[in-house]
């Protein structure tokens, strides 16, 4: 048994612990906002937060995340509120979607840890996260908006 | 006619609303052009079989239900369909519902979600709909008051009686108006009077993108649900000679090992099928199997052969003959200064960034799926076929899709997932790991272009165009006969009047790979060979380019969006060789011009500073999902213009994953400009006309800088 937190719940955990975390959060958990793209680091689309740190959950076994504080896209705010999630409704951000939840999620440890990134931040910070539908140039603008947001308290 | 059907009798299953809302639909009777209107629940004459094309429906709490009959895969068709619905029928788009149609057409053609053509398709009678629903609320009012229609009026969902200023709220007058009989001769509103078409409104599938709550087909859930992986044969075609799944069957959490053979184009797939508790253990299995291929008789292909095939072919044979006005070779037989000039595509994925997956519950006589599917209705007639069931018992739902571009158009995925539900007896999810999506296709055929033309005077005497590459409706077909009558795909209709001597033909060339329609077809490389020659011609005329098309167009409409784009990117007063590159694209319905202004990074390389659009779509929806296709067009064809490619080695593919299949990625997006032409002819499609421009616009534009023609894609942009 493996103790895991996810959105501050408890679960305990039946799975091999080299089971990637995505596939425990999607296929055990039963929380699919988080999503497989590639399995190999390199898209960005299963990005959640572990102990506040972002990391691509395809390539996180389960046994490092035992015990720890996961947090996936279903848990980035209470009533999707989030300024980051204000701020790409605003804009109407997204296209298809599917990447949207990682992108969500590198987005909001960035703007945690900057809360005034310049568009060169904001491409460090997101370069690891590819969206197919090109939706990038809004994704920094959002990411802008979002961080005025933050500056007003909302 | 492309929509999709819903029967009437299936229609009041699923809606469980006989008689309690006011429901209004559209279907075509057998061979006609017009919508019949209908109301499914009042009207008992009908024999039950009638199938809807699209319907709404408004319960008595006053929520308002539109059926959507095509896929969202991020085009915004979700968004577009009830906004069109919204402005005649004269409700808030908040309170809309949207639902998804299932596949669900025996009668009444295709409902691919393709070509673009969903509004372009389905607006008029849309409009129709949403207005016979409004009439008949306006109707049923009046009837309640005892006062002449003419004195109520519809809005935000009510109708107002204006002397008394009495409302009832749709839902109060459901039950009214479901009795009335079906208006005719409805007169729609005129453009100057609408209050939602025409304005950049939310997309009401965003809240759901941002907190992991949209459905997607990976998400689907059932009880008893068990996850499939499947090993296909790296060489895209070929049996299982033996395989030993020993391993594969220790893993953890696996149940089931097999075989399994699928229909792929004309040809058969095999493959390995591991059915577990997990995806991971589904996935560990698959990469646990040994397996011996036997795949005798197959072609092993690799990339530079097909290219040197295709330029020997362009050299030697003139191929079919698509379309031709004059004699251009004539002309370049007679002329001394003839210019001519190779072009190459390359293969490319369509990545969807959610992999091929499929839910599917079979169930005997009966089998239901659940996926990211963008043509229900062949899914339906296939799977009915290939498994021997009534196409009424295969239940096709439809979820967001992540991603389609075309590519989950095809059936090979869904097909696998009813064959492993049928041989375990539980619902399954197969999921396509992001390495089988890339190695086994369909693709984006590579294709090669020789174009050759003379200008007289400055302008063009001659212009002849082949393409080879592989025809993608030869794998529906065995007819090869008649030329690939999307050669000219891309090119600017109207120069077929202007031009006195133009022809295009195909020169036909065949290889094993699977192929299928890429975001914007033929026109994503044509444009890039047609508009790039366009520009070699240009320059050999010694003519501003945007001038020289110009004086080759006579048609006003074009007239006009090249004025708009000579003004919005300050054209005129651009600096010689300043970097700036124009190209003219049409397809399904939409012309789109780019300018591309690009700048050398010192240390080498290629910067694109800015892109102005100009989009002629006629007759529009929603701005802002025009400009989203836009930006996001721009960014695909990037990608495929810089970034990426497939190519062959010995029969495989070399790329796997996205370390080798490079996407675009946010340092890369350029600062993207749109503006849309107004005016109200017939709308056009949005979701692939912007992506062939660009290519072709961004080289020209290194050529204006470098003196570099650029005529083989994808190139490096920090090697120029």
């Amino acid at each position: 048994m493996i103790s895991l937190n996810v959105n501050k719940k408890a679960y305990q955990l039946d799975a091999d612990p080299n089971m990637p975390l995505l596939w425990a959060i999607r296929d055990i958990v039963g929380l699919t906002g988080t999503k497989y793209g590639c399995g190999v680091a390199q898209c960005g689309a299963c990005v959640v937060h572990l102990n506040g740190e972002a990391v691509r959950s395809c390539v996180t076994p389960l046994s490092r995340a035992a015990g720890q504080e996961v947090v996936t896209i279903e848990g980035l705010s209470e009533n999707n509120n989030h300024p980051l999630q204000l701020a790409w409704k605003e804009l109407d951000v997204p296209q298809c979607g599917y990447c949207h939840s990682g992108q969500l999620m590198s987005a909001a440890v960035l703007l945690r840890e900057n809360s005034t990134p310049t568009d060169q931040d904001i491409d460090d910070a997101m370069a690891g996260n590819i969206c197919r539908c090109g939706t990038y140039s809004r994704i920094r603008k959002a990411i802008h908006k979002a961080a005025e947001l933050q500056k007003q308290g909302r | 006619m492309s929509a999709s059907t819903l029967s009437r009798r299936k229609f009041l299953q699923i809606s469980g609303v006989a008689g309690s809302a006011f429901c209004l639909g559209y279907y075509f009777v057998s061979g006609a052009t017009e919508a019949t209107f209908l109301n499914p629940v009042s009207n008992n004459d009908q024999d039950g079989n009638i199938e809807m094309n699209a319907w709404i429906s408004i319960h008595p709490t006053g929520k308002v239900t539109i059926f959507s009959h095509r896929a969202e895969m991020g085009q915004g068709v979700y968004q577009a369909i009830p906004q069109i619905v919204a402005e005649e029928l004269a409700v808030l788009l908040e309170e809309v519902k949207v639902v998804f149609a299932q596949g669900d057409n025996k009668k009444y053609g295709s409902q691919v979600t393709g070509g673009s053509s969903t509004v372009r398709n389905s607006y008029k009678n849309l409009l129709k709909l949403g207005a016979t629903a409004r009439e008949m609320l306006l109707e049923a009012a009046s009837n309640k008051w005892s006062v002449p229609k003419t004195e109520c009026y519809a809005e935000a969902g009510h109708i107002i009686h204006r002397p008394s200023g009495r409302k009832f709220h749709y839902g109060e007058l459901a039950a009214e108006a479901s009795k009335l009989p079906v208006p005719e001769n409805i007169e729609l509103k005129p453009r100057s009077e609408y209050k939602l078409i025409g304005k950049p409104l939310k997309r009401l599938d965003t809240p759901l993108k941002t907190n992991g709550a949209a459905g997607f087909g990976i998400d689907k859930r059932l009880p008893g649900m068990l996850f499939a992986a499947v090993e296909h044969n790296p060489r895209l075609r070929g049996k299982v000679k033996s395989f030993d799944d020993t391993a594969a069957r220790k893993i953890p959490g696996v149940k089931d090992v097999f075989s399994l053979i699928i229909k792929v184009h004309n040809t058969e797939r095999e493959g390995v099928a591991v059915v577990a508790d997990s995806t991971w253990a589904a996935i560990q299995g698959k990469k646990a199997l040994k397996i011996e291929w036997d795949d005798s008789g197959f072609e092993h292909i690799n990339t530079a052969d097909i290219y040197s095939r295709q330029k020997e072919k362009l050299h030697t044979e003139e191929g079919l003959i698509s379309r031709k006005v004059g004699d251009p070779d004539e002309v370049l037989a007679r002329s001394t200064k003839k210019i001519e000039a190779l072009y190459q595509t390359p293969y490319q994925s369509h990545a969807c960034m959610e992999p091929m997956n499929c839910t599917a519950h079979y169930q005997g006589d009966k089998v239901e799926i659940w996926g990211p599917i963008q043509a229900p209705d062949w899914i339906q007639g296939f799977i009915s076929d290939e498994m021997g069931i009534d196409k009424d018992n295969v239940i096709v739902n439809l979820t967001f899709l992540g991603g389609g571009f075309g590519r989950k158009a095809f059936t090979d995925y869904p097909h696998e997932a009813c064959l492993i539900s049928q041989k375990m007896g539980v619902p399954i999810q197969l999921l396509w790991t992001r390495e089988d999506d890339m190695t086994q296709g369909p693709y984006r055929p590579g294709i090669s272009y020789r174009c050759e033309g003379v200008v007289e005077d400055g302008m063009i005497s001659a212009y002849k165009a082949r393409m080879s590459g592989q025809n993608i409706d030869h794998w529906r077909s065995d007819k090869r006969d008649v030329a690939n009558r999307n050669t000219s795909e891309g090119f600017l209709k109207p120069y077929f009047d202007s031009l006195k001597n133009v022809s295009f033909a195909e020169v036909q060339f065949e290889t094993p790979i699977p192929v299928i329609w890429w975001r914007s077809v033929y026109a994503s490389t044509n444009g890039f060979a047609y508009e790039s020659f366009m520009d070699e011609l240009a320059h050999e005329a010694g003519k501003d380019p945007l001038e020289f098309r110009r004086q080759h167009l006579e048609e006003t409409r074009l007239h006009n969006l090249i004025d708009k784009l000579e003004s919005v990117s300050n054209w005129k007063n651009r600096p010689k060789n300043g970097g700036y590159g124009v190209a003219i694209t049409e397809c399904f319905g939409t012309t789109v011009g780019q300018v591309v202004k690009v700048s050398k990074v010192p240390g080498g390389g290629i910067k694109i500073d800015q892109v102005w659009v100009v989009v002629d779509c006629g007759w529009y929806v929603n701005p802002d999902t025009i400009q989203a296709q836009m930006e996001g067009s721009i960014v695909m064809a990037l990608g495929a213009a810089t970034a990426h490619q497939i190519t062959f080695k010995d029969g495989l593919v070399e790329q796997s994953n996205f370390h080798s299949y490079q996407m675009p990625r946010i340092m890369h997006a350029p600062p993207v400009e749109v503006h849309l032409m107004e005016n109200d002819e017939n709308a056009g499609g949005v979701g692939e006309p912007g992506l062939p421009p660009f290519a072709p616009a961004l080289t020209n534009a290194i050529f204006d800088l470098t003196g570099k023609r650029i005529r083989t894609l994808p190139f490096d942009i920090n090697a120029v």
